[in-house]
């Protein structure tokens, strides 16, 4: 029996883990896929919004300057790659009084650092702008941060302080019991819980069916991204918005806390909940749309295109509530990133206020060692690694110049990576310029002798994706 | 651990190995080839097919037994080299940083570099190809690993897009361990691969090439599914009603390859925006006194013989350099008319005879390869046919170099 079963592995869920591990008390995180922050987490605009978008009085507009306040601290702690770069919303002159209104918007959530600033100021700071532009709202608190890195060591250290992740665990049936429920997965496993946290991203609908308290729909909201190489990181050095319309914030343009640049995301609602394709009209209107704020992108040097499922509530604002010990955080959509550790110490307060958590565990570890610590230490630090374990030495991906020791490190610890996506996530080997065409080979080879798994049944990302079919030459 | 070293040569592919060979026969002994791999040999340790050599070893060799063939010479002449060791960074005063599990972390100071880190295949991301991202996906190159280093299938039902040599190849290459391979797709009216790789993987397997045609959709969740093709335009914009579905499992991209050069962006050295290698003179030297490329990094090449040869020169060309012996005197710039695309060396430093490699940027027949000096002819030489995928050459001669009145040679295809 486990005192508190989380559904859904995402940045929400994750950081929900991780802050209810500092207690005394039994955990659980359900996920359906093969690893974490397969959801939104993975495919989303990677921003800290300083929380000038959301209207005043909502749970957005207060998680959100909440989250944005906590989130450098959050990051620091588990080791995740943070940085305030600012952002900006930018208007031609016939957008003025928008670009205005969002000001008072921000002031009137409580946001601090907001700034109106006009058009040879906007130059200066961002010389890649659209020399048509006449004014911005800067906002100094805007931030970028990575987003399944975020996630990746929220359930880690959630693991770390003996929470359990079980993967490949699709909720299919919730029965209410006197002391609690019993969550059933569609492979056959039961757990039993006291208590349900439901952050399962699109699917919290149908997992608030299931509790029998369902008073929301999500409808999932396809965002289409391009992402372009390290070369053009800097090409703004903050994150660039144009005023907002009700699909959303629009296309951005901002680099990311690796050293890309991200374009994105387009905005279409959808039924399908798995529906992550990207299409000719995802493309041409980012091209159009960043090109309006940011001129002479350089399209040529895109890596890759992606696309990913915001999960927008049909009340218009997140849905944060409990009832006969079920938390549902539905309908979390952006700025939910940003939002993620201020919904988790919400809802941690409500178990607490619950009697549900007691004492803080004697032996909590509050921090995480940084995913990327390695390529962060000197010569001589990296040289007393590698002769005690040469495998750091060994560099696998050549683009992002990442180490067997390194990989290794990523299957082996919390969560551990058991695919060749995760071990991507997790370290950025196979996510360079060459997209993984020398490294996946070597890798999958890694995950099959740290696994101890046949080379053919490494996959990409759980499931039916089988990178090899069979073995052709030797033992069969 | 810092070390000094005579020629440090990046990469112990069929160029560095060369490149190696050369300088030692040059009278160079102190020289350490760095080779990120496992053994040396590169990319060709993956080309189990035949075809190599024909030029260098008047015979017909296999990837593995031209790298062979190679590694013998540096071992014979005990050249040193280290594998595992990836070169991390190299500066403009030819400081070498590089990475190993035995020596960690570790600068040489080399008198001399040659660049010889080869090249890569472009991704799938470059093409934003609409659809889902499954498994199944794989460059030709990344396959070709699969099937015949590690002994694995990575597909059953393929289709190929882009119809590089590695692509055609890869067609052969899966059809011969069981695969079915439904079609080649390229993009261009014409391939960019040799003709004897069409005829010999594609014809004789009865695999459809289908020009001007490209892959606009991938399907599948999990592992894809299938691919949606289109006929292209004159524009290659994809027409909308060709659009026909192909069930596959596998979509396999030959759709070009990149010269490596991020080291040598880190020594600032000038790139050439065409070929994406190093602008160097006739000794392969670039910008840098000193610092030679050769090989696929330095342009993309088709017959590793050429890559042999082309890197020789560097060899020797590092080996005077190391000696002190510099050939200067002239600055003649090469340029091209556009259907001339590039032309590699791109400049002429010294009065020697000079073998300028070069490509086209489409198929031309019955024409004339013309080098001016100014309005003066040089060079005329008459061609049936000359195509992208096949390199072409010219010789200049010391006497003509000697003789150039202006500062460039003008290259270009006339009818």
């Amino acid at each position: 029996m486990y005192d508190i079963a989380i559904i859904g592995a995402g940045v929400v869920g994750g950081m929900v883990a991780s802050a209810l591990s500092k207690y005394d008390i039994k955990i659980c995180i359900l996920e359906k896929q093969n690893d974490v922050a397969m959801g939104a987490t993975r495919a989303n605009s990677a921003i800290v919004h300083a929380g000038f978008d959301a209207k005043e009085g909502t749970l957005k507009a207060r998680f959100n300057v909440r989250g944005s306040e906590m989130m450098e601290e959050v990051a620091a702690r588990l080791g995740v790659k943070y940085k305030r770069n600012q952002s900006l919303v930018v208007g031609f002159e016939h957008e003025r009084a928008e670009v205005e209104a969002i000001y008072k918007r921000g002031l009137k959530n409580g946001v601090k650092g907001l700034r109106l600033i006009e058009k040879e100021e906007l130059q200066t700071l961002e010389p890649n702008l659209n020399p048509e532009l006449s004014c911005a709202l800067l906002a100094e608190t805007g931030a970028i941060v990575c987003p399944y890195e975020l996630c990746i060591a929220s359930v880690g250290n959630a693991m770390d302080n003996g929470a359990e992740l079980m993967t490949g665990f699709e909720v299919c049936g919730i029965d209410t019991e006197e002391d609690g429920y019993l969550i059933k997965s569609a492979d056959g496993r039961v757990i039993k819980t006291k208590y349900l946290v439901n952050s399962a991203g699109v699917y919290s609908d149908r997992i608030a069916e299931m509790t029998g308290d369902c008073d929301f729909k999500i409808t999932p909201r396809r965002g289409e991204y391009m992402l372009l190489d390290k070369e053009c990181g800097n090409f703004t050095e903050r994150t660039i918005f144009h005023t907002p319309t009700k699909m959303g914030k629009g296309i951005l343009v901002s680099p990311t806390v690796d050293g890309n640049l991200l374009l994105g995301p387009t905005a279409t609602d959808i039924e399908d909940k798995e529906d992550t394709s990207v299409t000719p009209e995802g493309f041409a209107t980012i091209f159009a749309k960043a090109s309006d704020n940011v001129a002479n992108i350089p399209f040529n040097k895109v890596i890759t295109s992606f696309c990913g499922l915001r999960s927008v509530g049909s009340t218009g604002d997140f849905i944060v509530k409990e009832r006969n010990g079920v938390v549902t955080l539905g309908g979390i959509e952006s700025p939910g990133l940003t939002s993620a550790p201020a919904i988790a110490e919400y809802v941690e307060g409500i178990f607490k206020d619950k009697g549900v958590l007691g004492n803080i565990k004697a032996d909590y570890v509050a921090t995480r060692k940084p995913a990327h610590y390695f390529s962060t230490l000197s010569m001589e630090e990296k040289n007393e690694i590698i002769k005690k374990d040469p495998a750091y030495g060994r560099i696998v991906c050549r683009c992002e110049g990442i180490t067997e020791g390194e990989i290794v490190e990523a299957i082996r610890t919390n969560p551990p990576a058991c695919d060749l996506d995760s071990v991507k996530r997790r370290t950025r080997g196979g996510m360079g310029r060459c997209q993984g065409g020398f490294c996946s080979p070597i890798v999958v080879g890694l995950i099959a002798r740290e696994r101890g798994i046949k080379f053919e049944d490494v996959t990409k990302f759980g499931g039916g994706s089988i990178i090899n079919y069979y073995k052709t030459k030797g033992d069969k | 651990m810092s070390v000094k070293a005579d020629l440090v040569i990046i990469g112990g592919g069929p160029a560095g190995m060369s490149a190696a060979v050369a300088a030692y026969d040059a009278g160079i002994r102190d020289i350490l080839i760095l080779e990120r791999d496992t053994s040396l040999g590169g990319i060709l340790r993956q080309c189990i097919h035949n075809g190599f050599g024909l030029h260098r070893f008047k015979e017909e060799l296999t990837g593995p037994e031209y790298a062979y063939r190679y590694e013998l010479m540096v071992r014979e002449r005990n050249i040193p080299f280290k594998l595992n060791t990836m070169v991390l960074d190299i500066t403009q005063d030819k400081v070498v940083t590089a990475i190993n599990g035995e020596d960690g972390l570790f600068e040489i100071e080399a008198k001399s570099i040659i660049l010889a880190m080869g090249c890569r295949e472009r991704p799938k991301g470059a093409l934003n190809i609409s659809g889902t991202r499954p498994a199944g996906i794989f460059t030709a190159g990344t396959a070709q690993r699969f099937v015949n280093m590690d002994g694995y299938m990575p597909g059953k039902k393929v289709v190929i897009l882009g119809s590089g040599d590695i692509g055609l190849i890869m067609a052969r290459r899966m059809t011969l361990e069981g695969a079915k391979v439904e079609a080649v797709c390229e993009l261009m009216p014409y391939s960019g691969g040799l003709a004897r790789n069409i005829e010999q993987c594609l014809n004789d397997f009865n695999i459809p090439l289908m020009l001007s045609h490209t892959v606009v959709e991938i399907h599948g969740k999990e592992r894809v599914t299938g691919v949606t093709i289109a006929r292209v335009d004159e524009n290659r914009r994809p027409i909308y009603e060709s659009r026909q579905y192909i069930e596959c499992d596998t979509l396999l991209l030959s759709v070009g390859l990149l010269p490596e050069n991020e080291l040598t962006k880190s020594a600032d050295i000038s790139l050439d925006r065409i070929t994406g290698g190093a602008i160097v003179d006739q000794s392969r030297q670039t910008k840098i006194e000193g610092v030679f490329a050769c090989g696929n990094v330095l342009h993309v090449h088709d017959l590793v013989d050429y890559v042999s040869e082309e890197s020789e020169i560097a060899g020797r060309s590092a080996a005077d350099y190391i000696k002190g012996k510099t050939t200067t005197g002239k600055d003649i710039s090469l340029i091209t008319d556009g259907k001339v695309r590039y032309t590699v060396p791109q400049k002429i430093s010294a009065e020697e005879n000079v073998t300028v490699y070069f490509r086209v940027s489409d198929i031309y027949r019955n024409v004339r390869i013309v080098v001016r000096d100014g309005e003066s002819i040089l060079v005329n030489k008459k061609k049936q046919k000359v195509a992208p995928g096949e390199m072409e050459t010219v010789t200049i001669t010391a006497d003509m170099i000697k003789n150039i009145k202006g500062n460039t040679l003008s290259f270009s295809i006339e009818s």
